[in-house]
């Protein structure tokens, strides 16, 4: 199997993983780095969003070698803060958005990535940039609020 | 003052031990001798059939189990909540732990019903309030006085008149010497500090930072992966297979058939596909290609059914046999046949997969004398009882951990995920975990059934309701509850269930049955308050006046009182009634898992083509609210899940197979249909809290379809709404 350097969350890591393996799997198989969660495998509902330096992405979508060119830098929800300091989880705590939790960090990685982009964004610009995000426990307008509260406080 | 039983008066409850460095501990467990002896077997009927466990420690924590299974309704924060208040220590003073199954210690650790809170109130209390006693009596003993004089607060005793105080931690010592009393006082609920307050979830910090806290996340060192091939569709059975290739694949490791049929199922294990094709392998990834070049024969066994059969199946449902009849009142046919006026309409509603978007999975580890499964389980004492029976094993030597779950909505009641890891880790011989692709979540389900309910209503000159007619029927059964509102508000009144056969697995989920009674009863309640020449508020006051002055018929399974304050509230919060342009609005109330849920939605037309749900209001009265923040998250999130279910969701069928194997085809409500803008407002009454996982659900698909009624001008009777041609579209 062919071996891949990864820059993932400031460290390189090396994988020894088939090149078609989605980053998604090698993030949560072989580095145990299971924030980023499996939630369609094909793009739809945004469990597994990660950032690739600095914009979302789908990882479930995303072959492992097509990241390892050492200028692709790659954050998950454990590389967004040390202790959950992110603007945006912060204002997920504040608000008490989750409910079950598992959509979150993909949630988050999408809002982060957002305001990385967009740091004064509209109420629309914020359901658009979210709307790739399911959340099957409808926690949606909590999102939405801690999403903005965050814009303020970045 | 109220005073409760404690259930115990012996010493041995509690126990001081030294813990590894910390110094010391005092430990309650409450009710525990109770599960097992009979003199006491009475005092655990009713709401006392919940355990619970505190740990006070040295350093001033307290540490508080929960026993249920957190699925995303927040027990794990409000159960706590109402130990840590009767207790009266700070918030901040408290961990919480999730407590694995252990039925010697505690009863009924299920998520299902919204019942964990309602049936769990008293015995938390009690089991604060016990341990504050205790540390009054200690803090007394101490200064040789009498616990009277002591007051309690922020886990400390104090004496106000001369100041004196000390912490709870510094009076574990003594406390191991006091007789538990057999009554204990409980705080007046005026004097609460913490319930009614806005707590924040417990998890929240562990979930915004990626810890590993859900099923999925849940490894150990040599776990081996695996997943499942089941029939491609419902009525057909493995055949036989070539793995000849898909065995050659890098990292697999076996691949072999498991069977999980029991002798005796109990309910908890609806199943449609026993015998299954298992591909175990190093990684997931290697695994999910493995499985798909795996060579599958499969046989045709029973009927391979479809939805347009089963619509065919509705329409001639009540007329091919007499049902079974749930209620009757007074003469309905009589006085139908000299009707003024009659309504008449059907409502469908199709099956719905649950979704939960941690998709199943679990880990097991079973050898030849043991067994553990660890994984997110609603149910996971019948999953240990089932498991028993599967591995020809003592239950004694089963341990089932719960992790936290990645939603439930009744999916995870149904545990043969659990089974299946048992199984195929017996087979394989080590350690695996069995994880579900979206596609084997969506397409081997217990579903939401799908439904058609009729109803008649018959009105006089005046526009009084003189009879109510409802069949219900439901592949496989029907949905009503005879005994629910306008039951006991009219006069006559008839309720009949009829069922149709299907082989696809069904299931509860998110309010069962109520999630399509509510629409269609409320939306047909509309029509017949317009054919009335009624407000639809105002006719349904005055059906609930009848039911309170007086009520027609036994057993009627609500209290009118309640269900009207909720409209009443609804009502004054929205000034219902007030002309706004552009505004259009719906209403709708129901009454389930013993809360009361009335809700206006507010519609707005955003071009000739667009509308959007501006606002949607809500009251709610689930007696005592324990914790204001997820409540009102609780109920948000079941509006806006009823929204996507009533709206966009539906699970069809071809040849057996559902239509729809993940999000591509499955249309889940996403950011920007969800409403503008949700407010939640909560009857204070003071009565014993009831759930709220389920009940802002319900009433949800009437309420909108009475809006879109306003603004369309068309009715809208089957769901999802959106299926209906020239339905306009919704946008954020
Ligand atoms: S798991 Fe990647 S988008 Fe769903
Ligand atoms: S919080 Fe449960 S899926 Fe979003």
């Amino acid at each position: 199997m062919p071996q891949y350097s990864l820059h993932i969350n400031g460290a390189i890591h090396q994988v020894d993983v088939d090149a078609d393996t989605p980053v998604l799997w090698v993030l949560r198989d072989h580095l145990q780095l299971v924030g980023t969660k499996y939630g369609c495998g094909i793009g739809q509902c945004g469990a597994c969003t990660i950032h690739l330096n600095g914009n979302a992405i789908r990882s479930c979508s995303l072959p492992v070698s097509a990241v390892v060119n050492a200028e692709m830098k790659l954050t998950t929800i454990e590389g967004l803060s040390k202790d959950g300091t992110h603007p945006v989880q912060k204002a997920w705590l504040e608000i008490d958005v989750v409910q079950c939790g598992y959509c979150q960090a993909g949630q988050i990685m999408s809002a982060a990535a957002l305001l990385e982009r967009n740091p004064n964004p509209s109420e629309e610009d914020i359901r658009n940039a979210m709307t790739g995000n399911l959340c099957r426990c409808g926690t949606y307008t909590r999102i939405n609020k801690a999403v903005a509260m965050a814009a303020k406080d970045l | 003052m109220t005073h409760i039983k404690t259930h115990f008066n012996r010493r041995s409850f509690l126990k001081v031990s030294a813990v590894g460095g910390a110094g010391l501990m005092l430990q309650f467990s409450w009710l525990s001798g109770l599960a097992h002896s009979s003199s006491n077997a009475e005092a655990v009927e009713g709401l006392f059939n919940i355990n619970a466990f505190i740990r006070m420690n040295e350093d001033g924590t307290v540490t508080i189990m929960s026993p249920n299974p957190e699925i995303g309704q927040n027990v794990k924060t409000s159960m706590p909540l109402i130990v840590a208040e009767e207790l009266d220590v700070d918030w901040d003073q408290v961990q919480v732990e999730q407590a694995p199954l252990d039925t010697e210690k505690y009863t009924r650790q299920l998520a299902g019903g919204s019942q964990s809170i309602r049936q769990g109130w008293d015995s938390l209390r009690m089991a604060g309030a016990t341990a504050r006693y205790l540390m009054l009596a200690s803090a007394a003993k101490l200064w040789s006085m009498s616990p009277d004089e002591l007051v309690t607060d922020k886990g400390m005793v104090k004496h106000l008149p001369s100041g004196k105080s000390i912490a709870y931690q510094d009076l574990l010592q003594e406390a191991a010497t006091i007789e538990v009393p057999e009554e204990v006082p409980l705080k007046d609920p005026k004097d609460f500090k913490l319930i009614g307050t806005f707590v924040k979830n417990v998890d929240g910090k562990g979930i915004v930072t990626g810890k590993p806290l859900f099923g999925l996340d849940y490894m150990e060192k040599g776990t081996a992966i695996a997943m499942i091939v089941h029939p491609p569709a419902f009525g057909m059975q493995l055949d036989g297979y070539n793995a000849d290739k898909a065995k050659n694949m890098p990292g697999i490791k076996k691949i072999f058939t498991v069977n999980t049929a029991l002798d005796k199922p109990q309910w908890s294990d609806v199943n449609a596909f026993n015998e299954l094709l298992v591909v175990v392998g190093d990684s997931t990834w290697q695994v999910m290609k493995a499985k798909e070049v795996l060579e599958v024969r499969w046989k045709t066994l029973g009927t391979l059914e479809a939805t347009t059969a089963h619509l065919d199946s509705f329409s001639s449902v009540f007329d091919k046999s007499e049902g079974e009849l749930g209620r009757k009142d007074g003469d309905p046919d009589g006085v139908f046949a000299s009707a003024d006026k009659v309504v008449e309409s059907g409502y469908t509603g199709a099956f719905l997969a649950h979704n939960t978007m941690e998709p199943m999975n679990f880990f097991a580890d079973v050898s030849a004398d043991k067994a553990r499964l660890i994984g997110p389980i609603q149910t996971p004492e019948q999953l240990r009882q089932s498991a028993a029976s599967l591995l020809n094993m003592p239950e004694s030597k089963i341990f089932v951990d719960m992790t936290r779950m990645g939603g439930g909505f009744g999916r995870r009641l149904y545990g043969n995920f659990g089974l299946e890891a048992a199984a195929i880790s017996k087979a394989y011989g080590g350690p695996i975990k069995l994880i579900y692709t979206r596609e084997d979540d969506m397409t081997q389900g217990t579903y939401r059934p799908s439904y058609h309910i009729k109803y008649r209503a018959a009105l006089d000159k005046k526009g009084n309701l003189t009879a109510f007619e409802v069949k219900g029927s439901g592949i496989p059964s029907s949905p009503l509850f005879p005994d629910r509102f306008p039951a006991g508000t009219v006069e006559h009144y008839k309720a009949t269930h009829y069922g149709i056969d299907t082989n696809i697995s069904t299931g509860a989920w998110r309010a069962p049955r109520s999630n399509f009674v509510a629409g269609a009863e409320q939306s047909f309640l509309d029509e017949v308050a317009e054919a009335a020449g009624k407000d639809p508020i105002d006719f349904r006051l005055q059906l609930f006046d009848r039911a309170i002055k007086n009520p027609v018929g036994e057993g009627n399974d609500y209290d009118p009182e309640r269900y009207a304050g909720v409209l009443k509230l609804v009502r004054d919060k929205s000034n219902w009634g007030n002309k706004m342009p552009n505004v259009y609005r719906g209403v709708a109330a129901y009454y389930s898992h013993n809360s009361y849920v009335a809700q206006v939605f507010d519609l707005e037309k955003v071009d000739d083509a667009n509308i959007r749900i501006k606002k949607v209001w809500c009251a709610v009265d689930c007696g005592i609210v324990v914790n204001k923040e997820g409540a009102i998250n609780q109920v948000e999130g079941g509006i806006i899940d009823g929204i996507g279910h009533c709206m966009y969701s539906q699970l069809t069928f071809e040849k057996g197979a559902t239509q729809q194997q993940n999000f591509d085809g499955y249309h889940l409500i996403r950011n920007n249909e969800a409403p503008l803008e949700i407010a939640v407002f909560f009857v204070d009454n003071g009565i014993a809290p009831t759930g709220l996982g389920e009940p802002s659900l319900p009433p949800v698909a009437g309420a909108l379809a009475n809006a879109l009624y306003k603004a369309t001008g068309t009715r809208y009777y089957r769901q999802p709404y959106m299926v209906v041609p020239q339905q306009p579209k919704f946008v954020g």
